[in-house]
């Protein structure tokens, strides 16, 4: 069956907790995961939810393949609606806690109301409580694991926590699991904070089993998995170099976003990127890279583990910071460096162990820094007011920074509130690099211009997750193509949003797509979940996901308006590279997508539409 | 008269650069008039199903065109094998 069947109802109000069937007709429609908990999530909740009010709700959810054979197996998301973009969130997160989610025999939890006091939540199978939390709260996400852990007597339980950014309301505070793994993104741990909630902690014995066809499910991970061995790209490319290759790559073709997105290409970009972490230092003689790592069933390993150069002006007389650590991976090192002009490799590490630390987004957290350092150049903000010279590429501004917003002290509160608000509060909106209020991730979209379309459009305010045109664009995958033009974006971005659409409701890593296609995740679902599941069906369902998250959206007081980028990428050219004298057409790819998508031209889904979906 | 590009190899087609290379993933060249894109990567000895992302200049260059495509002077060549992100 793939499902557990199972969900947890928990009312953080009255400390009540319950076990319901899970509405497999809504399985059946929705799979799991993204879809499912989204499907919940809009049934039960107005739209128009302050997102820190009791009223939000906040679920973490797994997918049918979670916790089972299927390469990448371990993925679970977090959907609420965003503290930081008040539009429907959904974070995917690796690592194992969604796999022992699964484990422990439940599906989903669904987080109501608001505890007087801060809690965390223990799962040991069926035994569920909610446990106080007050020797918790103001502790870090590292220190959080450890102590739960140590009073659990039990190394293998899994915790997801949020980190002081997550209790001060920073407003892109992630849900943090097996330390430096992160629900990242739109500030879903704000929304746990708001609820006093400080950790779930699970340990699960059941295992993830009850498949519908064991044989035919062996049958098809298997083929799957040779599917990405054999890929150069999952086979080599991710395990060796990670995602930060992509540094050198994205600067060459003039898509970096540099100086809060003055400039498209960054002259210190070779010493951030993935060759430079596999280099050994003049300091030490060490590489900054470690080893990689991978998440819990993933036969990819894409992801990095560092450890920091001792001698570093960030963490002289700081052994605590010392050891391996999770990062570098492309995004953090974008945000925090190219975003800010700021190319020192291991000032960008000690910033990025601070976000898991802490539990904040470095994408949003390293953008709201580049805008800061931007209104600090114009003059907007002084050195009095930041507390720290911050003129583009200071390091020593960026580490200083991070440790103000982690701990919420003086400027670090100005930071929490994300770049729109915060760029709003001083007069210059304009200047905050987002769409629906959360800070793009590393792609120029004068350099790559579908991604400004996806971008427009994801549900989820400006991300690269919803609609990674830059396979195509970029990379080849599944096709290549041109990456300066608008024709035949729109087509592109949807085919992208509504395939991701499926694989988030899955339990699979959307890493997989550089390699698979739905073609070979139909069999697996197919094979693991009852009915049936074909590629058809799988189509129409991601669509159908993308739909409802819209419809939610325009429910809350989205229109076509939000669907757009800052002036600076309509009006100001990219300065250099292949995209140079070069503006995002948004403006001409957007009526094409509503009509793709046959919605109204004021971005509204038609009534045939919804009924073509089942909506 | 000869053509002075800039040539860069980045991941695992790094191996291929010269040692002092390596620091900055670039080397200059000196090529004689009419080279191609694909007679620099045989110069090298770059296996062929590493060179998977060409771009001069930041601009990509299919597979079909690299072996007609000339390089000019002032040029960057930038080769890449099969790699992702995210």
């Amino acid at each position: 069956m793939g499902w557990t069947k199972k969900i947890l109802r928990v009312d953080l109000s009255n400390g009540s907790i319950k076990s319901e069937p899970l509405n497999m007709q809504w399985a059946k429609d929705y799979l799991g995961q993204r879809g499912l908990a989204t499907k919940y999530f809009v049934e039960e909740v107005d739209p128009k939810v302050d997102p820190l009010a009791p009223e939000n709700k906040l679920i973490m959810t797994t997918g049918p393949l979670t916790g089972t054979a299927a390469s990448t197996g371990g993925r679970y998301s977090v959907v609420t609606k965003g503290a930081l973009t008040n539009a429907i969130a959904c974070s995917n997160s690796g690592g194992y806690f969604g796999a022992e989610l699964k484990f422990a025999g439940w599906d989903m939890i669904i987080f109501e109301g608001k505890s007087a006091k801060p809690v965390y939540l223990s799962i040991e199978d069926d035994k569920v409580e909610l446990r106080d939390a007050s020797h918790l709260w103001g502790k870090t996400v590292f220190q959080t694991e450890e102590t739960i852990k140590k009073s659990h007597q039990d190394p293998q339980t899994r915790v997801c926590s949020i980190g002081r950014a997550g209790e001060n309301g920073v407003k892109y505070a992630c849900i943090v699991n097996d330390l430096h793994r992160a629900a990242g993104r739109s500030g879903v741990g704000t929304v746990m904070g708001s609820k006093n909630l400080k950790a779930v902690a699970v340990r699960g014995t059941k295992g993830a089993g009850a498949i519908k066809d064991p044989k035919a499910f062996m049958a098809a991970t298997k083929a799957a998995k040779k599917v990405l061995a054999d890929n150069p790209v999952t086979g080599q490319g991710l395990p060796t170099y990670g995602t930060q290759v992509l540094m050198n790559v994205i600067n060459e073709m003039g898509a970096l976003p540099t100086r809060n997105h003055r400039d498209v290409q960054f002259e210190d970009a070779r010493k951030i990127s993935g060759e430079a972490m596999k280099e050994k230092r003049p300091t030490d003689g060490k590489t900054h890279l470690v080893t990689n790592a991978a998440c819990f069933g993933c036969t990819i390993a894409c992801g990095r583990i560092s450890r920091i150069d001792e001698t570093h002006f960030s963490v002289v007389n700081k052994p605590e910071y010392w050891g391996a650590s999770g990062g570098l991976e492309y995004e953090a090192a974008w945000a925090l460096g190219s975003a800010n002009g700021v190319g020192d490799l291991e000032a960008l590490q000690y910033a990025n162990i601070l976000c898991n630390e802490d539990g904040f987004d470095p994408i949003s957290f390293g953008a709201t820094v580049a805008a800061a350092m931007e209104l600090y150049d114009l003059g907007i903000l002084s050195k009095e007011q930041i507390g720290i010279e911050a003129p583009f590429g200071s390091a020593q501004a960026l580490v200083t920074l991070a440790e103000m917003t982690a701990k919420g002290e003086g400027f670090g509160k100005e930071l929490g509130l994300g770049s729109a608000r915060m760029c709003a509060k001083y007069g210059r909106p304009e200047l905050s690099m987002g769409v629906k209020g959360q800070e793009f991730p590393a792609y120029d979209s004068r350099g790559i211009q579908g991604m400004g379309l996806a971008y427009s459009t994801s549900n989820r305010g400006a991300c690269h997750l919803r609609g990674y045109t830059v396979a195509s664009e970029v990379l080849g995958i599944p096709v290549k193509t041109d990456p300066l033009v608008t024709e035949g974006k729109a087509d592109l971005v949807k085919a992208f949003q509504d395939a991701t659409a499926v694989f988030d409701s899955s339990g699979t890593c959307v890493f997989t797509t550089f390699a698979w296609s739905l073609a070979d995740l139909q069999p697996q679902l197919d094979a693991a979940c009852e009915g049936e599941w074909t590629m058809e069906g799988l189509a129409t369902l991601g669509e159908r996901i993308w739909n409802m998250e819209r419809l939610f959206n325009n429910a809350a007081g989205f229109t076509a308006k939000d669907d757009d980028l800052p002036p600076r990428l309509k009006t100001e050219p990219a300065k250099t590279g292949p995209a140079k004298g070069l503006v995002n057409g948004i403006d001409k790819m957007r009526p094409e997508y509503y009509k793709v998508r046959g919605w109204t031209p004021e971005g509204v889904p038609t009534k045939e539409t919804l009924a073509r979906l089942g909506l | 008269m000869g053509q002075r590009i800039t040539f860069k190899l980045f991941a695992t087609l790094q191996d291929y650069l010269p040692a002092e290379a390596k620091k900055t993933n670039a080397l200059v060249l000196d090529l004689d008039e009419g080279t191609t894109v694909a007679q620099v990567v045989e110069r090298f000895a770059l296996p062929l199903k590493l060179v998977h992302l060409v771009l001069i200049d930041g601009n990509f260059v299919p597979p079909a065109e690299r072996i007609g495509r000339v390089l000019k002077d002032g040029e960057t060549l930038a080769i890449w094998p099969p790699v992702a992100g995210g």
